[in-house]
């Protein structure tokens, strides 16, 4: 069997994994709280942010850490401005329209960048990328770490502006009570977007986390996204705490599962949870109902 | 059964059937046989998604299981093709009704059913990417030996009349339906599944025979993948692809109605041709215009192609009773 040590340094990997899915599980999760919808399109504006922080880097060398300042008030304005222009029109208040609309919107995106980028995968390289903290007897990432710091503190952002600020107070009117909130003057449309625009900030974050230590190509948001929905439906549809657990929870699925079985076989773990939980306990660990 | 409600399938079935007898144009046979597959793909995922209304984005697993039970039959056990294909129908619907009976009777609907059927397509993508019975990540290659036993065929213009035979009769079945009695509970189960069941519709047994039929149909059109290509692998069997193609030919040609996925299909694909002709062969510029058909088609006009016919053309339409 595996020494306690390769067992014990997979599951710190997979916790620092983890708390990047939850940061891209967040913004899934927020919407879906909020709009009531399951975005289809997040996997695809996670690839456009990656594929912003890479060309961030190779044409103007700035470094993918520091081009989440950038990337993500940018991503924030396109995702306010999508839900505001495209998805709230086009939907017309059908969740089953808004469904298909974010299906076609992630199937537009991900081919644009094909036809602008090719399908080529692509990846910033630096020295800190290979970079190795010695903690005893393990090895840990550097960048990995940095990364799961980064997911802790924008969570705690996200926390801090729903719960703390007016905006927040809005959004939370809105998710609980539609129709209540537009009579005591809350602009509906706006929270929508402005929502939505949190959660494609989160993906903008999470791409300028990853890029160090992970490639990019067009198709890159379809591996993320079905763990996304993974965690979002294992953590309850809605819920930031339980995003971030269950996050940590697959990406310590995916790591042990992937040691034990292989890299092939490895994500299996992954959709066995996803549809034992959608079968079993919908509302997930910490919804409220289905 | 009224009869004239079969005249537009015959008359559409005759029009596509006459191409090779005007043309030998083997690029136009090829465009026609690989959106005859979608198409009846398609017509599966109608009859759950279009009829029943319930909304799958996972159809590649029936597509792929309709795929691999062809294949792998062929290759490791020497089976008949035909028999294969018959075994393969009978793997699509036991895979519908096993999923059905997971997840309606989970009580799942809407965006969860969707995702559960995303999901189980997943695992089976991976499944068969690692299993050695299945290829692996290389693949199926089938023996290259034409024939009408074999269901293969020399001539393109015979494989298309073999894809398009297949097309009629899920247009048929798809008409029967429309006009039957359990065509009637579905309708009432996608508009309103509560209100059904209060008048006495056994819900669940509905979705069950639906979803069963729909696997079925859209496994009949991965067998017809594999004998016109003779190569599978799991990217191609239980890609998303296949689950896209499928949902989107029958919005854009008219959720639920009985020619929607045969003019859905036909109407995006020649759209992505022309577009290639114009734009020149940038990849993914075809599915971009997909996209956008879809929005457009969700944004202003539900029904779809027919739906915009009846709307328009309001005589027409009635005549061939869309």
């Amino acid at each position: 069997m595996y020494s306690p040590t390769i067992l014990i340094e997979a599951m710190i990997n997979g916790l620092l994994t983890g708390a990047i899915y939850a940061l891209i599980a967040l913004g899934l999760t927020l919407v879906y709280g909020v709009l009531h919808i399951i975005n289809f399109a997040h996997g695809a504006i996670l690839a456009s942010a990656m594929f912003a922080v890479w060309g961030l880097n190779v044409l103007a060398g700035i470094d993918p850490y520091l081009s989440i300042l950038v990337v993500t008030p940018i991503f924030f304005g396109l995702g306010y401005g999508v839900q505001r222009l495209v998805i709230g029109p086009a939907a017309k208040g059908d969740d089953g329209n808004i469904l298909l609309i974010t299906l076609g919107i992630s199937i537009f995106i991900e081919n644009a960048l094909l036809a602008g980028f090719g399908s080529d995968t692509r990846s910033i390289s630096s020295d800190f990328s290979f970079s190795v903290i010695e903690a005893g007897p393990f090895l840990i990432s550097s960048p990995r770490l940095v990364g799961f710091a980064g997911s802790l503190v924008v969570t705690a952002l996200l926390w801090f502006i729903m719960s703390r600020t007016d905006a927040g107070k809005a959004i939370r009117a809105v998710a609980k009570e539609k129709l209540g909130a537009s009579l005591m003057g809350i602009d509906v449309g706006h929270v929508y977007a402005l929502t939505f625009g949190l959660g494609c900030a989160a993906l903008a974050v999470a791409a300028g986390l990853l890029m160090p230590t992970f490639y990019v190509n067009p198709r890159v948001g379809g591996a993320f996204v079905n763990i996304a929905f993974t965690i979002v439906v294992l953590g309850g549809m809605g819920s930031i705490p339980g995003a971030m657990i269950g996050g940590l929870l697959i990406g310590l699925v995916e790591s042990l599962s992937g040691l034990l079985l292989g890299e092939s076989l490895g994500q299996i773990g992954i959709f066995v949870i996803f549809i034992l939980v959608l079968l079993l306990k919908p509302t997930g660990l910490f919804g409220a109902k289905a | 059964m009224r009869i004239n409600g079969y005249i537009p399938i015959i008359l559409v079935t005759a029009a596509l059937a006459v191409v090779p007898l005007v043309s030998s144009s083997n690029t136009l046979f090829n465009f026609m046989v690989m959106s005859l597959i979608i198409t009846l793909a398609a017509q599966g995922w109608n009859i759950l998604g279009g009829v029943a209304g319930q909304t799958s984005f996972g159809h590649a697993l029936f597509f792929g299981v309709g795929c691999y039970t062809a294949a792998m039959l062929q290759f490791h056990f020497g089976v008949n093709a035909w028999v294969a294909f018959f075994l393969a129908l009978l793997a699509g619907a036991a895979a519908g009704f096993i999923l059905g009976f997971l997840s309606f009777r989970a009580g799942l609907r809407g965006s969860y059913f969707a995702l559960i059927t995303l999901a189980f397509a997943e695992l089976m993508r991976i499944l068969a990417n690692a299993s050695e019975w299945t290829g692996g990540a290389a693949g199926l290659l089938l023996k290259l030996d034409p024939g009408l036993a074999n269901m293969q065929f020399e001539s393109r213009a015979s494989f298309l009349w073999l894809a398009l035979a297949f097309v009629f009769v899920g247009l048929v079945i798809s008409r029967a339906i429309a006009g039957s009695r359990f065509g009637a509970h579905l309708v009432a189960v996608r508009e309103n599944e509560d209100a059904a069941r209060a008048l006495g519709v056994d819900v669940l047994s509905v979705k069950l025979k639906a979803i069963s039929l729909s696997g079925a149909m859209t496994a009949a059109a991965g067998v017809l993948y594999v004998q016109n290509f003779l190569y599978i692998d799991a990217n191609i069997g239980f890609g998303v692809w296949i689950s896209v193609e499928a949902l989107l030919a029958p919005l854009v040609g008219g959720r639920g109605l009985v020619l929607g996925p045969l003019i859905g299909t036909f109407t995006l694909h020649g759209l992505g041709e022309l577009t290639k002709s114009f734009a020149g062969r940038i990849p993914g510029i075809d599915l971009m215009v997909f996209a956008v058909v879809l929005i457009g088609v969700v944004a202003f006009a539900s029904g779809g192609v027919l739906g915009l016919l009846r709307r328009f053309a309001p005589r027409l339409a009635r005549r061939i009773a869309v």
